[in-house]
């Protein structure tokens, strides 16, 4: 509590012209900042996934499986910034029990449990089922038990049944399709949706965050698809290092026009707010905003993608450059929250001050703490790959 | 129904129903009574601990300051203005007792210069109006202009 | 052809018109249009109260007792982030800039640093929960931990909220707080444990200059619904549509 209370004291000494006294406590940190992060790295990762199995495009196939395991690592951390974020984490049941209708958040338990339950475990399962049944029989100790519990007794391999988890597979890509939309562009509304703050209140909102969800997802899968080969000494398939790059570049055109469009539409109508928005995104946001979401995370990516849509290097060439994009957009995309999450609560709703936001490097939601939420889906992941690893799947091909 | 189906349908309706069980019990008594909240919750705002009694209850013993008061400029205050929070020592006049702020600070609070209430109120300049005395040595508070 | 296309199409256009108009009266006398916007949504039941609040710009001489009081009487934390209520200072200079201040909320008092020659207008701004109709914080709650009371007063269940500050986020007049002990967000109450017990707020109990209003807005030959006949008063950030219930007299536009 002191120590609190000393950090707000510091905090009265940061404030710049007039904010109410109650904002000099700033609610949403870094915590918050990776909730919309991580979310959208899952709603990216499955539409990837998802455009292999739907729009049956074929060369992404080595990267499929990847990306649903992708997607699930980082969607099982999710709420865990979130709830270890609340001032009383123990009664974040009532989200499930007693959702208030009219709230933005409430129906984030449900989405949430949905998209897991319903959506990635289930295409998970269908899709490895018939793989889990055999490796539980060639399996022995606790692996093999771990097998055997995940067939949860479908032990059947007629043709017919392993027919049926195809069929439904696909019709759970189909149904997931719109719930990675629903999952993210939800996401965006909870910020929207906030008429008090002109910076978040935006209908484009939702449509943002869920393009650059899609950017950031996939630049995670190509990133760790890489990744994977190096660690396995693998050879790159780069006609699918190629297409995802493709997918990136088009993506990244539409999110960065719709952002585009965001701002124009802001300096163009300027309204009450505009001043102090402006002062805010050439102030305290120039860093994050101008040099990180837009330069390192856009525009450079943006460019190099683009060139190498008409010019082809060679292949080590073209793996640095999908490389270094991956990671850049990556970056991009976090500071693009940050700009949203932080940059939303630097302004005074008066109009006529700003405060600041100091990062502690201790503490429930200092940057260790963060640094932590983002590593732990790596593990998750190294663990699914152990267990699902989708290069000893059977191929039907 | 393939077996696929027949194991998972189950499974979650075992999941929905462990679901609402849970709901069922998690739920406290009283919500939604009126609205979507803990009707409850209003009558437990109501019993919070009043700490200002009002002019009225110290009128009962104090009437006689009631009516000084009631014959100078400062007859639209209210006691607890100046003597702070009363309930206390309304409850326990034996053992308790206000405030009596005697400040040239505390005075200052409504009549120090400042040109944002000129014309409001009277004011004057703490660091230059007869300032090695306490304005109650000039000034009754009860009757300021006696 | 006896009539003429011209005719005709006269003809079908007042038939139209008729069954136009006769299907707008048949809605009206179901549901009558009503031309009348509220600011606010309208009270639940008229019979009963509906707690509105005024504060009156022109007599408010900042000298901090309500902030003081209310932090007293409802036990808010005494450091200088927690307010339910505060005062503002505004100083419009003679050049145009507008000077905004509240050191401690105003529970010290107030100085002025700009000389009386340069300033254009200066006044005080007491601010504290609107208690809104449609209030954008109880919206965004998602469990419902806080609400409006039948009565028109927005409260907290300190038992049952979870602590997200997403009201926080929503208030678009910085009124909500997350209490530091208890890690719920508190606000304003309208000093519900007083006004329903027939006792005023803390805040106009000690205010000296009576420039705050407490009443029933279903009361029409109350205090408050007085107050507002016989004052221009304005909301803050009507646009928003908050249906506040906290009406200023001499609000200034430059209040934010």
């Amino acid at each position: 509590m002191e120590q609190h209370y000393q950090h707000l004291y510091e905090m009265l000494s940061q404030v710049h012209g007039y904010i109410y006294p109650n904002e000099i406590d700033l609610q949403w940190g870094l915590l918050i900042v990776l909730y919309p992060y991580i979310t959208g790295l899952v709603a990216g990762a499955f539409i990837l996934a998802s455009l292999e199995r739907v729009f049956n495009v074929k060369v992404l196939k080595p990267t499929y499986h990847l990306a649903l395991l992708t997607a699930l690592s980082f969607l099982l951390v999710a709420t865990l910034p979130l709830v270890s974020h609340l001032g009383h984490p123990e009664r974040a049941y009532e989200i499930m029990t007693t959702p208030q209708g009219g709230s933005a958040m409430a129906i984030f338990g449900f989405v949430y449990l949905w998209y897991l339950m319903v959506v990635l475990l289930l295409e998970i399962w269908f899709d490895y089922r018939r793989d889990i049944v055999l490796w539980s029989r060639t399996t022995k100790g606790f692996k093999g038990i771990l097998y055997k519990i995940l067939t949860l007794g479908v032990t059947d391999l007629s043709p017919k049944t392993i027919k049926w988890d195809d069929k439904l597979g696909y019709i759970i890509t189909l149904v997931g399709i719109p719930s990675a939309f629903i999952l993210h562009g939800y996401v965006g509304f909870i910020f929207g949706s906030v008429k008090a703050n002109p910076w978040w209140s935006t209908v484009l909102m939702p449509v943002i965050f869920l393009f650059s969800a899609m950017v950031s997802g996939i630049a995670l899968v190509m990133f760790i698809y890489m990744a994977v080969s190096f660690l396995r000494k693998q050879k790159i398939d780069m006609l699918a290092l190629d297409t995802i790059a493709k997918y990136l570049f088009y993506i990244l055109i539409l999110d960065f026009t719709l952002e585009g469009l965001d701002q124009i539409h802001r300096i163009y109508e300027a309204e009450e707010s505009f001043e102090i928005l402006e002062l805010l995104v050439h102030g305290k946001l120039f860093i994050t905003f101008f040099i990180f979401q837009l330069f390192l995370g856009t525009i450079i990516p943006l460019v190099s993608l683009g060139t190498l849509q008409v010019y082809k290097p060679k292949e080590k060439t073209r793996r640095l450059i999908y490389l270094a994009s991956s990671l850049l957009v990556l970056f991009g995309v976090f500071f693009m929250r940050w700009n949203v999450v932080i940059g939303g609560q630097l302004f005074s709703k008066s109009f006529y001050g700003f405060t600041d936001y100091k990062l502690n490097l201790i503490g429930s939601e200092g940057l260790l703490m963060s640094i932590t939420w983002v590593i732990i889906p790596f593990f998750i992941l190294a663990f699914l790959l152990w267990l699902l690893p989708p290069w000893k799947k059977i191929h039907d091909e | 129904m393939p077996p696929q189906l027949k194991t998972l349908i189950p499974l979650f309706a075992i999941f929905i129903t462990l679901f609402l069980v849970a709901r069922y019990f998690l739920v406290p008594v009283s919500f939604g009574d009126q609205g979507h909240y803990r009707f409850y919750s209003v009558e437990e705002n109501k019993e919070k601990v009043m700490q200002y009694a009002g002019k009225d209850a110290c009128t009962e013993c104090h009437d006689d300051k009631a009516e000084e008061l009631s014959s100078g400029m400062h007859a639209n205050l209210s006691c607890e203005s100046c003597h702070g929070a009363g309930m206390i020592h309304y409850e326990n006049p034996e053992t308790t007792n206000i405030v009596k702020p005697d400040e040239r600070v505390f005075c200052g609070l409504c009549h120090s210069f400042n040109p944002t209430r000129k014309d409001k109120i009277a004011q004057i300049n703490l660091d230059e109006h007869n300032i090695d005395n306490k304005c109650i040595e000039c000034h009754n508070p009860h009757n300021p202009w006696e | 052809m006896g009539i003429s296309n011209k005719e005709q199409s006269r003809r079908r256009f007042i038939k139209s018109a008729a069954v136009a108009a006769g299907g707008l009266l048949a809605t009206s006398l179901i549901n009558p249009f009503n031309a009348v916007l509220f600011a606010m949504d309208k009270p639940e039941d008229p019979t009963k109260p509906w707690w509105g609040y005024a504060i009156d710009i022109s007599k408010c001489i900042g000298c901090g007792r309500c902030a003081n009081a209310c932090k007293t009487e409802n036990n808010v934390p005494r450091e200088p982030f927690y307010f339910r209520t505060w005062i503002e200072q505004y100083t419009i200079l003679n050049d145009g800039t507008v000077k905004v201040e509240s050191p401690n909320g105003g529970m010290d008092g107030f100085k002025q640093p700009v000389a009386e020659e340069d300033i254009f207008k200066s006044f005080f701004v007491p601010k504290m929960c609107n208690h809104c109709s449609k209030s954008p914080c109880v919206q965004v709650c998602p469990v419902g931990a806080t609400y409006e009371t039948p009565d028109g007063v927005v409260l907290v269940d300190e038992t049952y909220c979870i602590g997200c500050r997403y009201c926080v986020q929503a208030c678009p007049y910085g009124c909500r707080y997350i209490h530091p002990e208890k890690n719920v967000v508190d606000k304003c109450t309208l000093c519900y444990h007083r006004i329903s017990k027939g006792k005023t707020t803390a805040c106009i109990e000690v205010c000296p200059t009576q420039a705050r209003i407490l009443g029933d807005l279903n009361d029409k030959n109350g205090p408050l619904v007085k107050f507002l006949k016989e004052h221009n008063c304005l909301v803050l950030k009507p646009h928003l549509n908050t249906g506040s219930k906290l009406y200023y007299n001499e609000l200034s536009q430059e209040v934010g």
